[in-house]
């Protein structure tokens, strides 16, 4: 009896043993495996953002060097309320958000349902309206930058050929040049949203259009009730993503005005960058950048809370 | 109901698809303005109406131009595709080693820098933009191609993208290899990556059109002219060569058409991987 249950013992401790080494080597395992991407992690992505949460408490000017950070405590975020710029460059973005997200996810739905629904050869309808979407920011700006020059610029001309005798001057005119801008970016994003739209309406099963044929449904009411319920967590994912991303624009802004005139097309990403690396000021621009992120996480918030919902439907 | 060759067409329908062509092709008007611009003579450039077929066709001209010694395109073309096709390579490469530990290996502390990982996520790139400068003044590395490659390399979506892909593979499958005396390494390159080949292509096109279009980093980073990647280049010379329209032109043409390129060949690619994370939700 005791033998065995010596036995037993030994088997019990040499398995507990087993799994203790497996356990070791698969630990060791996943860490070597992930190390060189977990290095780059921590050197660039949370070392940086780290720092530069401890940055925004400070004054530095970097032209100066290190030696001449300086703490100031909440000085920074007490400056973001009286910062002109700053309560213009998050105006401009709210006004840019708030127009150019409604007008993608409309125009992009429902051009989106016209290419699937009623259209011979979608794919390639759907590949030319993705090509301004793929080509580079900077091309595409450029391009834009001369098309829309003021006078002689072919969209004025074409303006005054039909009786406009004072079109806007556009990307220099402080009252036109953030609309101009938003048109831009418009027609840059529209083929993902039609596309990403195209995808979403794969997953709409095809006989509630044939039930709603037969019952006599036309084809706009089909959409409304039927096509735009159905996409709903797509739409919703579109309008989140969208959100966030149009709090990051700066390609368009530093190519075509540089904030300019004045501040009218300042936005928020392009003002960190401008307090950064035109005024120096690298301590505030951190501390713009947090602001950012809030906005940002607000966002994100809201996405996480209604998600679920999307999730069961 | 028109009916050819035994096929039915639809008349709505035909006038509908008539629209949208309309509209793809309005939409790709200023892209065609540009490449007909890009052809001709300066003085030229304005005229109106709008002649889309160059009265003096320059031919190559302001091509040669533009790539000449003057300008440098050549240059910047060679610094873009290095950076693009390092960096993509580098972040397929680090970024499926990490998937596989995310999704195949259990380890300890797994799931917390994981969850890491996705709370960095949301933070957006422009917070990080001081510290980096900083960090790459400090190491040297500001001024240097390998700064930006080392820059855009860990980007953590590389990993979402394919940790995504192998939570999709069995896990019986790897159980098996392991019984017949498999280690991680082998399952890892042996069962793993053939599997997720198709993602892996996504991801190596979207990175690579990413990297090629990328304008902040190379701006905030790169301060030497010979260093310069196409779009920094682009920009510089549409602020530097004064309002030479017809160069400018050629030079937007020269930096968008291998973009164009490599998404006609893989239009299907890169559209569903861009569209993918959205539609799953």
């Amino acid at each position: 009896m005791t033998d065995s249950a010596v036995e037993i013992g030994d088997v019990q401790k040499e398995i507990q043993r087993q799994k203790k080494r497996v356990a070791r080597k698969e630990n060791l395992a996943g860490i070597l495996f992930l190390l060189p991407g977990l290095l780059g992690f921590i050197v660039f992505i949370l070392i940086p953002v780290v720092m530069s949460l401890g940055i925004s408490f400070t004054e530095w000017n970097f032209l100066k060097g290190w030696e001449a950070i300086q703490f100031n405590g909440l000085e920074n975020y007490k400056q973001l309320l009286h910062d002109d710029w700053f309560i213009a460059s998050l105006k401009n973005n709210l006004l840019f958000t708030l127009v150019t997200i409604p007008v993608l996810l409309v125009l992009g739905l429902v051009m989106a349902e016209l290419i699937n629904r009623y259209c011979y050869k979608k794919n390639l309808v759907r590949v030319m309206i993705f090509i301004p979407y793929i080509a580079s920011v900077v091309a595409v700006c450029t391009v834009w930058q001369v098309m829309l020059q003021p006078s002689y610029g072919p969209v004025n001309q074409m303006l005054q050929s039909i009786g406009i005798d004072n079109p806007p001057r556009w990307l220099v005119d402080e009252k036109w040049a953030l609309w101009a801008i938003m048109a831009i970016y418009i027609w840059t994003q529209l083929g993902y949203y039609v596309a990403v739209f195209m995808a979403g309406l794969k997953n709409v099963p095809d006989d509630l259009y044939e039930a709603a044929q037969i019952d006599g449904a036309t084809g706009f009411k089909q959409f409304l009730y039927i096509t735009v319920p159905m996409v709903r967590p797509t739409t919703f994912f579109l309008a989140i993503m969208g959100i966030i991303a149009s709090f990051k624009v700066f390609d368009y802004i530093s190519v075509l005005t540089q904030g300019g005139p004045g501040n009218s097309t300042s936005v928020m990403a392009y003002y960190i960058y401008k307090t950064a690396f035109e005024n120096f000021k690298m301590g505030y621009a951190c501390t713009l950048a947090w602001a950012l992120f809030v906005i940002i996480f607000i966002v994100t918030l809201i996405q996480w809370k209604y998600q679920k919902n999307f999730a069961n439907e | 109901m028109l009916i050819i060759r035994g096929k039915k067409f639809d008349i709505p329908k035909i006038v509908c698809t008539i629209v949208l062509f309309f509209i793809g092709f309005t939409m790709l008007t200023p892209l065609l303005w540009m490449i007909s611009t890009s052809f001709k003579t300066e003085n030229e450039v304005f005229t109106f109406p709008i002649q889309w077929i160059p009265e003096t066709f320059v031919g190559l001209a302001n091509y040669k131009e533009v790539w000449g010694e003057e300008y440098n395109f050549g240059m910047y073309y060679l610094n873009s595709i290095k950076i693009t096709v390092i960096s993509t390579v580098f972040q397929i490469l680090v970024s499926a080693l990490g998937a596989y530990s995310f999704t195949k290996i259990k380890w300890k502390y797994r799931d917390k820098i994981f969850l890491l990982y996705l709370a960095t996520m949301m933070i957006p790139p422009q917070v990080m933009i001081v510290s980096r400068f900083a960090i790459m003044q400090k190491t040297g590395l500001y001024n240097t191609h390998l700064g930006i490659i080392l820059m855009t390399m860990f980007s953590t979506y590389g990993v979402f993208l394919l940790r995504q892909a192998m939570m999709g593979i069995p896990d019986s499958l790897c159980e098996s290899a392991k019984i017949d005396g498999a280690g991680h390494w082998t399952i890892f390159t042996k069962i793993i990556l053939p599997l997720v080949k198709p993602s892996i292509a996504t991801l190596a096109v979207l990175k690579f059109v990413w990297t090629w279009n990328d304008y902040q980093t190379p701006l905030i980073f790169l301060s030497k002219r010979t260093l310069f990647t196409i779009q920094l280049g682009m920009k510089m010379f549409a602020s530097e060569s004064g309002n030479i329209y017809s160069l400018m032109m050629a030079a937007a043409v020269s930096a968008t058409v291998p973009l164009i390129l490599v998404f006609l060949l893989g239009q299907r690619y890169i559209i569903d991987g861009m569209t993918a994370g959205a539609v799953k939700g």
